[in-house]
């Protein structure tokens, strides 16, 4: 009658180690749609898919400003992402309020570590079902990270998650040298490849499902301090500008770029579920 | 015999008399401190071109008594901040035991991080951020009618690099200045800092040297003239190459000629 006696709650591991809840709860981010997240010397972006429930409906927002210095990207259940935004949202302000400065990016993301966490291993609770990208400045200068509903946090160069992400990290692995001095358009460029890689045959970026979130770290002349690019979100006709540099028309101009466009499309149909 | 558990392990009523649990019951107005005890008397510090220089005399006095002799009330944060305590000693003592919980917190992440380790100097709170949290510890403190006693300068660098120099005092009141002096120094040494640096743009074109220099001749004025003061002091020095910390200074060349002329106190009969 049982397929699996193993995944009732979170606490009780399977005889093979394994923890079921939270592996349905990574598969929850598999079902949400690809958002990716890349970061240079001076610039973090954030770059999502936005799906719409029905023709008639409006798309559901992916990216979101968490305060001046983050913003995040969700794949997965949003009202679980709510929850965690919110929380983040509090811990921002608190810590400005305490220590006049920005949150350093590591501090809050690890906290929202610990939170996602402590939710695999009592009775009675189940794991966030939504995985985050945490693009952000600090003192330290741009940093992305991902966080899973495990409550494993990690900083990365550039990441993809979501339905069919494996594309869009295969494109970032191609690229992975260039992003560290890419400029902020560069950067942006990069990140609606990433996404286009990912899409399904018959769709493609438009003005109304992609969405664009960018945050600067603009160091003074001498270099002894920086300022504060805020996050920003570029949505419906404000992405235009941005998708019109990489619509195929365009692609087709240069040789190298022309080049990068082929080249992943071998591997494009094998890879992911 | 009284063989309930309640009674174990308790003085026997018949032998020692009935227990006085009174001081036990919390019903009544609780009573924080209403004065300082044990105190430090003023801290003064002076911002020049590239940095701040701070002091503080080594005494702590237990009313007019001077009580102890070699208490350090000039304290570090992570070699970029100097925090300069006046007012109740053991205040001072508990801020500063909440600051170095700060530090080491922050140190073990950056033991982390040895990545991020190369950029150190850009990670670590600034005075301004370290100045934040004092102001809404003291506040915080005082809203609940149970003040930390102190008047507290730190000096440092801001988020700007520039140099940085604040005042927080029992109630939460903050400012800044180009030099700031508590308790008496704010009547004695002041007006000779003023005298060189009355504004920041003049502070801004005082040298190292000439900053220390003043900051000594303060250091002897009060001694000259605050009664709870000592002739050993510390003083230190916050640029962008750290801190220079000195803990056990001499106040050279005094002279007491001055003294000649003042008539009237104590047991004199001329």
């Amino acid at each position: 009658m049982f397929r699996n006696n193993y995944d009732n709650d979170s606490v009780t591991f399977s005889p093979q180690g394994r923890i079921f809840q939270v592996e349905y709860a990574a598969e929850a981010v598999k079902q949400g749609s690809v958002v990716v997240g890349i970061a240079s010397k001076t610039h973090a972006v954030l770059v999502a898919i936005k799906r719409n429930a029905e023709e008639l409906s409006s798309y559901q927002k992916k990216l979101f400003p968490i305060d001046e210095h983050v913003g995040i990207a969700i794949a997965g259940l949003t009202s679980d992402a709510r929850v965690l935004s919110n929380f983040m949202k509090q811990q921002c302000l608190g810590h400005r309020l305490s220590y006049g400065r920005n949150m350093p990016i590591r501090n809050m993301v690890d906290q929202i570590g610990s939170k996602a966490q402590n939710n695999t291993q009592h009775y009675g609770k189940r794991p966030y079902g939504v995985g985050l990208l945490i693009a952000g400045v600090d003192n330290t200068g741009p940093h992305l990270f991902e966080f899973q509903p495990s409550g494993m946090t990690e900083e990365m160069q550039a990441f993809a998650i979501g339905a069919r992400s494996q594309m869009a990290r295969t494109y970032l692995e191609k690229h992975l040298e260039s992003f560290l001095d890419s400029s902020r358009e560069e950067l942006i460029s990069h990140g609606l490849k990433a996404l286009k890689e990912s899409l399904v045959q018959d769709r493609e970026l438009t003005v109304e499902n992609t969405s664009i979130g960018v945050v600067g770290y603009v160091r003074n002349e001498e270099g002894t301090s920086y300022k504060v690019e805020p996050f920003t979100l570029y949505d419906g006709q404000d992405v235009s500008e941005f998708l019109e540099k990489v619509s195929d028309a365009n692609e087709g101009g240069g040789a190298a770029t022309a080049e990068e466009a082929a080249a992943p499309e071998g591997d494009s149909m094998e890879v992911d579920s | 015999m009284d063989h309930r558990p309640q009674a174990w392990g308790r003085p026997r009523d018949d032998v020692y008399g009935a227990y006085d649990g009174s001081y036990l019951n919390h019903g009544g107005p609780k009573n924080a401190t209403q004065s300082p005890v044990v105190t430090g008397t003023s801290v003064i510090a002076l911002k020049f071109k590239d940095g701040v220089v701070m002091a503080a005399d080594n005494l702590a006095s237990y009313g007019s008594l001077a009580r102890f002799t070699d208490v350090k009330r000039l304290h570090t944060f992570h070699n970029t901040t100097i925090l300069g305590y006046g007012g109740d000693v053991s205040d001072m003592q508990f801020l500063s035991r909440l600051i170095l919980q700060i530090e080491l917190h922050q140190d073990y992440e950056l033991e982390q991080l040895p990545d991020i380790k190369a950029q150190r100097g850009q990670e670590v709170m600034q005075a301004n951020n370290l100045f934040t949290f004092l102001k809404k510890q003291m506040y915080h403190c005082r809203n609940h009618f149970d003040p930390l006693w102190n008047q507290i300068l730190i000096a440092g660098f801001d988020d700007e690099r520039k140099p940085f120099l604040s005042s927080v005092d029992l109630r939460g009141t903050s400012f800044s200045a180009p030099s700031l002096a508590t308790g008496f120094g704010a009547a004695l040494a002041q007006p000779i800092m003023r005298k060189y640096a009355d504004t920041e743009e003049q502070a801004a074109k005082l040298t190292r040297e000439e900053a220390v220099e003043i900051v000594k001749e303060c250091m002897k004025v009060l001694f000259y003239r605050d009664a709870r003061s000592l002739d050993r002091y510390s003083i230190a020095v916050v640029t962008k190459d750290g801190i220079d910390l000195k803990e056990n200074e001499q106040l050279e060349k005094q002279s007491w000629a001055f003294a000649e002329r003042i008539k009237g106190y104590g047991t004199q009969t001329v």
